[in-house]
């Protein structure tokens, strides 16, 4: 399979990790790389199996819809990099 | 003091022969002369150990010990341990406090186990050589040039330099049983769902899972019994009657059948590490086992499926962390993108983020078929695999790695090669068996070899068995790093 600079700036957008110029190169080798291992799984046929989500395929359990957790937002917000009146703080995003 | 077995130190304990205070602060003692040289722990926090073991001293002398109160104990840094730094091998939770215990811890400090401090690990988890932890190499006490394996290698290489009589770790493609095989230790990987996955931070959700590593399969046992348990809060945690996992221990073997994968003996098995495996397949047969050839013929397939599903759930997994609610922020951005990109881009070291742009390619728009889907049918050939194996014997067991412990920067460039080294540990991962490794000798430059034991479901019991009497008749469990200061 082969990337192109343009995929790899897509791939980095999308799993929000700043890529700069310089960096591009490196991945796009390491990237084909991997997938070069990865391609190997489509020459295989699968017709007919059905997928594999857990290992023995037990299903999420359903509980009771009560009340479980406790409020610890002070515990919680102590270790945020910026709370202010019980609110995490990020850049504005509206202008 | 060196060797001492868990039931030896416990039987100490409970004799008032010695206190867990005492106990605690020898391994303490040689944490702090012996971990500058190997960095096998990232935290150390000696009052707090000591507080526990205070505490463990107290519940004895109240009459409430259990058999493993006061037994000190290290735990992989990816436990959250409430108060102690929590990190995962990352700078991204290089400060991050965890406020809650994970199950693994609530269960350890509920059997009386005193936490002797947080090892170190490959970076979320993800790694063979213990190489990618934001917090350095970790050195393997039998050869300093050589890595400790990964990612559970600070647990390993605390273990094998005796720093700590036992640890936890976790396995979502080998990391349990790799460290162990390259560090002349034992440890096992339980079937999926019987250790809880709460507050054990996540890499690959449908294939991470807990356990401990140790001198012995005896050892295993007894720590297996503290740790396994159904919990509520982990959506896969399996509900079964609790079992004693010490309790097929001294059965023999006579009349076991062992299958060998013919997959695992073939072309790019090392010569040292097959001589020494056979030697064990010899004992094996000694000691009255039968042994049959196998057949798995999907291992290969293993890696590229194991390499879509693991980045691709740990793509979902990491995008928690944005700089927002905890961990990481970078300092300087201009906006709240920005803030994300450049606190994940520093946040992160090369490896993790390789693996969340593989994840997040396959899980992209118009991918998920073709990778995600496709990985998740193969994983169904692989199951068939074991299941068509398991039906012509009992157990299995073949090499952990293909390789003794490569050098220190042998394979760190080159991530390809890297994945290749999980061969024989992934597919098991990928099926959820439970799977272990205990050292069966040495091979070139005197570095361990490990042999894999790999069970049906809920067979630990009969592989600890397998294990243990093998350890009766053989020393190479008890054997120490040159190098390594006596107690």
């Amino acid at each position: 399979m082969s990337l192109s600079h343009t995929d790899v700036k897509r791939i980095a957008q999308l799993a929000r990790i700043a890529v700069s110029d310089a960096e591009v190169e490196g991945y796009l080798r390491q990237l084909e790389g991997i997938f070069g291992l990865i391609e190997e799984m489509q020459g295989v046929d699968t017709e007919g199996l059905s997928p594999m989500s857990h290992a023995l395929d037990e299903s999420l359990r359903m509980r009771e819809d009560t009340v479980t957790a406790h409020d610890q937002r002070d515990l919680f917000q102590a270790l945020a990099p910026q709370v202010e009146a019980g609110l995490y703080l990020v850049p504005k995003v509206i202008e | 003091m060196l060797n001492l077995s868990l039931k030896e130190l416990g039987a100490l304990l409970a004799a008032r022969k010695i206190s867990s205070a005492e106990l605690t602060r020898a391994f303490l003692d040689r944490i702090e002369a012996l971990n500058p040289a190997l960095n096998a722990f990232i935290t150390v926090d000696p009052e707090k150990s000591l507080e526990q073991a205070r505490h463990a001293d107290a519940r004895r002398a109240a009459g409430d010990a259990a058999p493993l109160t006061g037994i000190p104990i290290a735990h992989k840094d990816i436990f959250c341990a409430k108060g102690w730094r929590t990190t995962c091998g990352s700078k991204m939770l290089a400060n991050f406090v965890a406020p809650y215990d994970a199950h693994v811890i609530e269960r350890c400090t509920g059997a009386g186990l005193v936490s002797l401090g947080k090892t170190n690990m490959d970076e979320f988890a993800m790694g063979s050589s213990n190489e990618t932890s934001y917090f350095g190499p970790v050195k393997n006490p039998w050869d300093p040039a050589a890595v400790p394996g990964g990612s559970s290698g600070g647990s390993a290489a605390a273990v094998a330099a005796r720093l700590a009589p036992a640890a936890t770790g976790t396995d979502t493609g080998g990391s349990i049983r790799q460290p162990a095989a390259l560090c002349g230790i034992s440890g096992i990987k339980p079937t999926y769902g019987v250790v809880s996955r709460y507050g054990m931070i996540a890499f690959a959700s449908s294939l991470d899972q807990g356990g401990p590593m140790a001198k012995s399969a005896e050892d295993l046992a007894l720590l297996l019994n503290a740790m396994a348990g159904f919990d509520e809060r982990d959506s896969t945690s399996l509900r079964r009657p609790p079992e004693d996992y010490a309790r097929a221990l001294e059965a023999p073997l006579a009349g076991l059948t062992i299958g060998l994968p013919r997959e695992y003996f073939a072309e790019g098995l090392s010569e040292d590490v097959g001589r020494a495996v056979e030697e064990a397949v010899a004992q094996y047969r000694r000691l009255g086992a039968k042994t049959v050839e196998v057949s798995l013929p999907n291992t290969r397939l293993s890696i590229a499926a194991y390499y879509v599903l693991a980045p691709a759930e740990a793509s979902s997994n990491l995008s928690r962390y944005d700089g927002v609610r905890y961990g990481y922020r970078a300092p300087e951005y201009t906006d709240l993108a920005d803030m994300y990109g450049r606190t994940r881009a520093d946040g992160f070291g090369p490896e993790v983020k390789r693996r969340i742009m593989i994840g997040t390619y396959v899980l992209s728009h118009g991918y998920y078929d073709a990778y995600y889907l496709k990985a998740q049918k193969l994983r169904r050939l692989i199951a068939r695999d074991f299941a068509e194996a398991f039906a012509q014997c009992d157990l299995l067991i073949g090499p952990t790695s293909p390789t003794v412990a490569f050098n220190q920067g042998e394979k760190s460039s080159d991530p390809v090669q890297m994945y290749l080294s999980d061969i024989y540990t992934i597919a098991v991962n990928l099926a959820g068996l439970p799977g272990m490794s205990i050292p069966v000798g040495f091979g070139k430059e005197g570095r361990p070899v490990g042999l894999q034991i790999v069970g049906n479901y809920f067979s630990e019991a009969k592989m600890l068995n397998c294990a243990h009497q093998f350890q009766r008749a053989t020393d190479w469990h008890a054997r120490v790093p040159a190098g390594i200061p006596a107690i």
